[in-house]
């Protein structure tokens, strides 16, 4: 039984006029404690939605349908009512935005100190101590818990709402882009201190990003995410090395390389619509190895390799060539 | 728990006692002149009412001259219709008139700021529900719907109180809302929504803090515009005619011909305090909402300007 267990998850967004957007369509993942997973797409493909999802913070323009399990219970079964009480108490969240995750009116460690009288984890002076520790825990001096977020620097607010994620001792930490916005030095930093703190803590750790190099540098799980399904899964050198799905391949084609020794490629097109359903691989008008097969069948996500699964009817072809 | 990851870049970035954080009404005071003309006009004459039986020379209801007395040395801006001295009159009726507006301002914010919060917090029906009689008070003129009711309910302090105050809360309502809107969207209150934060502790400890010094500003405004409405409403005799007010002040003057009689005395300084005491509200409101907003302030004219120092005579490595 794994840590977080997420199967079979769908998200629908109502429109106006009856219309619907299917965001998410059978996403399924798994995590063991210390894990640290990655789960990349471009822009709109489902990864904060799916993240969100998996938190139960959807707006209520949104149905969702599935599990997410942690130690095997579902803690959306329940609706908002069960999953409040494993939220952040198991599975916390750093925000997309740290600039944005901070009240500006109130003091850094008021803030981190906000959610464990909730918990019970602590109280007042003690909640107070333990928001020190934790600021001191993420690189920043005790001290700082007194200041307000305009006086942190965009660094040290991401390090703060790690820190704010971190409050009720979680198993679980789902990062939504905690490294956008930040220079590649600070970013390194961020990475660092995430991969320290989930082999430390034993967090099992969600990386979700765009960025290919970050995933690569820090995860030893990901997900390729296209247009609201998880096309490709797998350990990261095997995505790196061998990967099945033409997506996961041109992706790292389009990734500059450090000695310029590749050409980078774009991959032409736009993502489907998604309010609208259509039949065959989603992928097809982009990819560059179209079968007959791809316009009438939908892929499905199956095993290629150990621990490695594509969804793509020629993924056996696309690892030879 | 505890896993040090000091980096000393960082450290040295947050080291040292945090500085003090100075109130916003403080620092809007510090930076704007008008600001601090118009509070102190506010805190003269608050405090001229709350002294004014210690300090009044004559009696406020009790003959003491002639008739239209001019003003004299014994009489520093004469008498009234009654032979009563004026200045003690002013006196008096600024305490009425002044706690009439701020009780009348209280009523405004409160329901205001509740009306503003709950349709921007919670939105659908609620909002709708609340914006269209927000929108059906708003569009009613203020005067006559006032007259309407004071006269219908009868003269009173009380009346006149709830009367304005149901009128003067709709912009503000308005105002807060769109502000509320946009702060429910912010990411730290999904992320307070997210630890377990109910609804009442979102809009306690993260929505109203943000709202404080919006509902300020126009708190201050409120003030101006509740003072001019008691006066025109006393003016049209709707006011209780037992208490004096600087509205009845003014009524009484008109209808018991002290323009006939030349007696400027009688009108002027009441028109000049209700003049000056709106004026200091509203330099000090709007002083309040340039802060807020500063694109209302126009980029040349700004407050602080930045200079371009020479850089001659920094050594020869200057550049």
């Amino acid at each position: 039984m794994s840590l977080l267990e997420v199967s079979d998850l769908h998200v629908w967004f109502d429109l106006p006029q009856d219309q619907q957007v299917h965001a998410v369509q059978g996403v399924s993942f798994a995590l063991d404690p210390g894990e640290r997973f990655g789960l990349v797409g471009e822009s709109g493909c489902g990864k904060t939605t799916t993240i969100l999802a998996t938190m139960g913070l959807l707006p209520p323009t949104a149905s969702v349908s599935g599990e997410v399990r942690v130690d095997g219970q579902n803690i959306l079964a329940g609706g908002e009512d069960s999953a409040r009480g494993y939220r952040w108490k198991d599975i916390a969240m750093v925000f997309q935005g740290a600039m944005n995750a901070l009240n500006p009116v109130k003091k850094v460690g008021w803030q981190i100190a906000e959610p464990m009288a909730f918990h019970g984890i602590a109280k007042g002076a003690a909640a107070r101590r333990r928001a020190g520790e934790l600021l001191e825990m993420v690189g920043i001096p005790a001290a700082s818990a007194e200041r307000y977020p305009h006086e942190f620097s965009g660094g040290m607010r991401q390090r703060a709402s790690i820190a704010m994620a971190l409050a009720c001792q979680p198993r679980i930490l789902l990062a939504d882009e905690p490294t956008t916005a930040l220079d590649v030095m600070v970013q390194a930093q961020i990475l660092d201190l995430l991969t320290r703190l989930s082999s430390e803590l034993g967090l099992a750790l969600v990386l979700v990003t765009h960025d290919l190099p970050v995933v690569a540098q820090t995860c030893g799980r990901a997900a390729v995410m296209y247009a609201g399904e998880i096309v490709e899964c797998g350990p990261m050198e095997t995505l790196f090395h061998q990967p099945r799905h033409p997506y996961t391949r041109l992706l790292f084609a389009a990734t500059p390389d450090l000695y310029g020794a590749g050409e980078v490629v774009s991959i032409g097109g736009a993502p489907p619509r998604l309010d609208e359903p259509s039949a065959g691989c989603p992928f097809r008008p982009r990819c560059d190895v179209v079968l007959e097969r791809c316009a009438e069948e939908h892929p499905a996500l199956r095993l290629v390799g150990p621990g490695h699964e594509a969804a793509c009817h020629h993924a056996e072809r696309a690892g030879a060539s | 728990m505890t896993l040090p990851i000091q980096d000393p870049a960082l450290a040295a970035e947050g080291l040292g006692v945090p500085p003090r954080r100075h109130g916003f009404l403080r620092s809007v005071l510090r930076e704007r002149k008008a600001a601090v003309i118009g509070l102190a006009i506010i805190v003269f004459f608050i405090l001229l009412s709350v002294i004014a039986p210690y300090i009044s020379p004559y009696s406020a209801t009790a003959q003491t001259c002639a008739v239209y007395a001019p003003p004299s040395s014994r009489h520093w801006l004469g008498c009234d219709d009654g032979g009563i001295d004026m200045l003690s009159e002013l006196m008096q009726g600024g305490r009425i008139s002044l706690v009439v507006a701020f009780a009348a301002t209280f009523v405004a914010m409160v329901i205001g700021g509740g009306v503003g919060i709950l349709t921007g917090y919670f939105g659908r029906w609620i909002d709708t529900g609340l914006m269209r009689v927000t929108d059906y008070l708003l569009v009613i003129p203020d005067l006559v719907f006032a007259v309407v009711i004071a006269d219908l309910w009868g003269p009173s302090l009380f009346h006149v109180i709830i009367v304005i105050g149901i009128l003067e809360w709709t912009s503000t309502a308005r105002i807060i809302r769109a502000q509320v809107m946009s702060l429910k969207e912010r990411v730290y209150v999904k992320r307070a929504q997210a630890i377990g934060s109910g609804h009442a502790r979102i809009i306690t400890r993260h929505i109203l803090p943000q709202v404080g010094p919006l509902l300020m500003a126009n708190t201050v405004l409120t003030i101006a515009i509740a003072i001019y409405l008691e006066t025109a409403l006393a003016f049209l005799g709707l006011e209780d005619p037992t208490v004096t007010t600087w509205g009845t002040i003014l009524e009484h003057a008109f209808e018991r011909t002290a323009i006939s009689s030349g007696a400027w005395w009688a009108i002027v300084p009441a028109g000049f305090v209700i003049a000056i005491v709106i004026v200091g509200c509203f330099l000090l409101g709007q002083a309040i909402e340039d802060a807020l907003n500063p694109r209302l302030k126009v980029a040349h004219l700004s407050v602080r300007r930045w200079r371009i120092r020479p850089l001659a005579g920094r050594g020869p490595d200057a550049i």
